[in-house]
């Protein structure tokens, strides 16, 4: 077979060459030698490869161009391969929200409070709580941009975009206490692990995790001083839906088992007395996992009634028990595919999607791949050539992949402002209900000025993605470089953006009187803003 | 000119101008006519700390920690009381004080929805989208309806999104954050390319008005702050927003939208200090700004404060309060027949609460405000119908 022939003859960018080259590589590392030529991608082929990615780039068309759909599919949800470019690797590895420990980010962070709680007012504790402030607000950025950098660089797009998805269902907000301290660890070690398992695994993950026990205050929600919190939030927003039936006593019951459920103060050794009979339950083990800890002593041991079923009270198996019991519930099969296809489909999804998806999810016992599949499969998921018009995230990452296509940026604090001027930001959301993800929340005058401005930040080179952040560049007298707006006429822009061009977007790029000015066009376009 | 008088000219206005999606300065309406701002405060604010039923025991034994002292003349700390069973929150004495006590505010105590999901997001949504709650179209908006009924009257939402209570209008609805100064990013020749491309989509309108929005209203603003710079507040206070907020409002906009978030208090929540007072001196800063920089138009103006719902009576074991029901609105304006307390009212003890945790609703939301939006444009039986399906105004005589 022979890839090239399936490009444009425009052999004429750098870019290009690199792109084939890379599919030769791939194609001769296949293990298969029989492979049907794939020839290049069709309307409906680009379309599907839409929505299963964050935007396309030429690595992912390559590989969907070398497996097909299936295999395509098969390949991101068997979830081997997610990886990040070296360059990007390092990147993300410099920040210390992600190198450090969460539990030593904590720490240290007690250490500095304690000692500018000790320090005399005066200049120099002012000065001591401004740079603890700015301390804080950088990790909350460095978690940001890691996650950005994932979105737009991991080697499995269909995976980011399911990461993404439920770091907004899971909804975090860095600004509250010390969830900016544990945020990078949340998108790392709390979500992505789990983001293609089973959903009771990662609601399990977001209930044990620092991030969310001291979002939604379940950190504080003790014996005799229950707080309800986290116990409404996590079956009207994580679970179930509002208006699924639970009621206020179900609230209030799910509170009562989640007392004791905290965070790991630093001492531990207070607690291994703690479970040693002073209450009278020396059966109930204290449990410590990572930062979480379940400690009987702040524990409510009464019998519960969840659901008209009576859960014997008991310790920590109550919060598993639990959760079984509501992630069974027919609701939360329907809730979290309905949400999903909200994400992926259509701002209003066919029901008929949603119940097939629904169906999978209680065959599977909520396995999050198995639904994806359902949806990946089904024709609903482009039915009349329905549109969707992408969040300001999907906008900046697939922005991103057409523009610069894989290329290593140095500094991801421009995605980060981006976002904020989107008013998307990920850990931004006050409320746990998560951006919402509807055409209409992000389509507002306002908004569409805001997108068209970071489309002319990103097509016209004048940002500041690839300045290396260094004492001498921060200086404001440093002579910047000549911005230079990107090619982005380029192989991948023939295969999958030109031949489906509206005419109103041809007369625009027609208009153009620089390049960057056509790329400002073709990334404010309404055929790349919708998907 | 009475309201109905108001109406007829506009419409009779409306009729021989040709039909603009951009609502400036080109559509300005008369400039006596009536103002509608509404205030959204988004987490389900403590209304039991700004209003405070110092008259009732039950109050100081449910918050320990929370209680407002009852008023004394001596305790600067203590409720400043409005009648003999309800004071305000003393961080309010500068800001809303005097508007209570030249009759420009009153507040409507047990009021809300009969949403009793206690969830902030499904009980916002359903006010934004004002039906009732089993009916409850996917977005369409109450303000976005009220538009829909109204003519000569320019609407906008001062935020980054469009909320839901102006979706859904048929037409395009500007949104606009005032937090900042707006600024005119992109030149005419590219504005106009740029627009193009979307003339035959949805979103035509909404392009077109998000590109030139910020530049016609960035000239309005500098020549509004360079004369009113004299005791401005911090340019990052909710009076700047607010004052900025009032140009637009009193030169082209008449029915407008703003949310401010940050109520929803689950822990330490303080009193007279702490995040709840803040926020609540914060807002009547910013409300007593708008009052001001509207000038002889405030009596124009009215303001309705709202939350999506108030919060449990007694304090959780966090010193904080958890989502309640009941909540008290504000309606505020020049013209406003305020300095009391008004609609259906309860017993402020263990046996007048709902579910022995919050204040019952007795003035449901749709009641209330079609009956003030009915009175503020004379709006018909029906036009109300459509504003508010199936609610049942009710005539507090607030304006």
């Amino acid at each position: 077979m022979n890839p090239a022939s399936t490009q444009p003859k425009r052999l004429r960018s750098p870019r290009l060459i690199l792109l084939t080259a890379g599919l030769l590589l791939a194609c001769a590392a296949s293990a298969q030698p029989a492979v049907t030529p794939t020839p290049a991608p069709g309307s409906t082929d680009v379309r599907w490869l839409q929505r299963a990615t964050f935007g396309i780039d030429s690595a992912s068309l390559a590989s969907y161009r070398q497996l097909g759909r299936q295999r395509w599919l098969d390949a991101q949800l068997a979830d081997h391969d997610d990886t990040l470019p070296p360059a990007i690797s390092a990147l993300i590895a410099s920040y210390p929200a992600v190198s450090t420990p969460p539990e030593e980010l904590l720490d240290k962070e007690a250490e500095a409070r304690r000692q500018l709680k000790a320090m005399p007012d005066g200049d120099a504790k002012v000065a001591a709580k401004k740079d603890l402030q700015k301390q804080s607000r950088e990790l909350a950025q460095q978690a940001q941009q890691a996650e950005l950098l994932h979105a737009i660089y991991g080697s499995n797009p269909l995976k980011e975009q399911i990461v993404w998805f439920w770091l907004n269902h899971f909804s975090v907000y860095a600004a509250k206490g010390r969830v900016r301290l544990v945020a990078a660890d949340y998108e790392e070690h709390v979500i992505r692990p789990h983001a293609l398992g089973k959903f009771r695994d990662l609601l399990l993950a977001t209930l044990k995790s620092p991030a969310m026990l001291e979002f939604l205050d379940n950190a504080k929600n003790v014996k005799g001083k229950t707080n309800e919190n986290y116990a409404r939030e996590l079956m009207e927003l994580h679970t179930l839906g509002v208006g699924s039936g639970y009621t206020q006593q179900d609230v209030q019951q799910l509170a009562l088992i989640l007392t004791g459920a905290g965070i790991a103060p630093k001492t531990p050794r207070r607690f291994e007395r703690a479970g040693r009979g002073r209450f009278g339950h020396q059966q109930a083990a204290v449990m410590r996992e990572g930062l979480f800890v379940f400690n009987p002593q702040k524990h409510d041991f009464s019998d519960k009634v969840l659901f008209g079923q009576r859960i014997r009270g008991r310790g920590y198996e109550e919060i598993e028990q639990a959760l079984q019991l509501i992630t069974r519930q027919p609701a939360c099969a329907q809730f979290v595919s309905r949400q999903l296809a909200e994400y992926f489909v259509a701002d209003q999804p066919p029901p008929t999607l949603v119940d097939a998806m629904a169906k999978t999810f209680k065959q599977t016992d909520g396995d999050i791949a198995a639904v994806l599949r359902t949806m990946f499969d089904s024709p609903e998921l482009l039915a009349d050539n329905a549109k969707k018009f992408k969040d300001p995230t999907q906008f900046l990452v697939s922005a991103m992949k057409l523009t610069y296509d894989g290329q290593p940026i140095s500094n991801a604090q421009p995605l980060v402002n981006w976002l904020n001027q989107m008013g998307e930001p990920v850990f931004g959301r006050i409320t746990p209900d998560g951006w919402p993800v509807d055409g209409a929340s992000w389509s507002g005058s306002g908004q569409m000025a805001s997108r068209f401005e970071v489309a002319r930040a990103i097509g016209s080179g004048r940002n500041k993605l690839f300045m290396v952040d260094s004492p001498e560049n921060a200086a404001a007298d440093t002579p910047r470089q000549r911005p230079i707006a990107p090619a982005m006429d380029t192989a991948l822009y023939h295969a999958v953006i030109e031949p489906y061009l509206s005419e109103s977007a041809k007369v625009a790029l027609g208009k153009a009187a620089t390049v960057a000015e056509w790329n400002t066009y073709l990334l404010s376009s309404p055929d790349f803003n919708y998907r | 000119m009475n309201r109905r008088e108001f109406l007829l000219t506009a419409a009779a206005a409306a009729a021989t101008l040709p039909a603009l999606s951009f609502s400036g300065k080109l559509f300005a309406a008369p400039t006596s006519s009536p103002r509608f701002l509404l205030v959204f405060l988004r987490g389900g604010y403590d209304c039991n700390n700004l209003l405070v039923p110092y008259a009732s025991d039950f109050y100081y034994e449910s918050r320990p920690t929370l209680a407002i002292a009852r008023p004394d003349p001596a305790n600067p700390n203590s409720a400043i009381a409005l009648d003999a069973q309800w004071g305000l929150n003393p961080v309010l004495r500068d800001s809303l004080l005097p508007l209570w006590q030249r009759k420009q505010i009153a507040f409507v105590p047990f009021a809300g929805t009969d949403d009793l999901s206690r969830s902030h997001f499904e009980t916002q949504n359903n006010i934004e989208a004002g039906q009732p709650s089993a009916a409850h179209s996917f977005r369409s908006g109450f303000l976005a309806r009220l538009s829909e009924q109204l003519t000569g009257v320019p609407a906008i939402a001062f935020t980054k999104n469009l909320p839901l209570s102006f979706q859904g209008a048929g037409k395009d609805i500007p949104n606009i954050s005032m937090k900042a100064e707006p600024k005119a990013r992109f030149d005419a020749r590219q504005s106009s390319i740029l627009s193009d491309m979307y003339k035959e989509t949805p979103l035509a309108a909404a392009t077109a008005d998000g590109l030139a929005l910020p530049g016609s209203i960035s000239d309005d603003l500098r020549n509004e702050m360079v004369k009113a710079s004299g005791g401005a507040p911090s340019a990052r206070s909710f009076a700047t927003e607010t004052r900025r907020i009032a140009t637009l409002m009193r030169d082209q906009y008449r029915l407008g939208f703003v949310d401010v978030g940050g109520w929803d208090t689950h822990v330490n929540q303080g009193s007279v200090s702490g995040g709840l007072a803040n926020n609540l001196r914060n807002l009547g800063e910013g409300l007593a700004a708008y009052a001001e920089a509207l000038g002889d138009e405030w009596n124009n103006t009215t303001v309705v404060v709202l939350s999506e719902f108030g919060r449990t009576f007694r304090e959780n074991g966090d010193k904080g309060t958890d989502h309640g029901h009941g909540t008290v609105h504000w309606v505020l304006g020049g013209k406003v027949n305020g300095g009391r307390i008004a609609g259906e009212q309860a017993s402020v003890n263990a046996s007048g609460l709902l579910q022995n945790r919050d204040y019952p609703v007795l003035n449901n939301y749709r009641d209330v405000l079609g009956g003030l939006l009915g009175r503020t444009w004379g709006l018909s039986g029906s036009q109300l119908q459509h504003v508010f399906p199936q609610a049942q105004p009710k005539d507090l005589q607030l304006v």
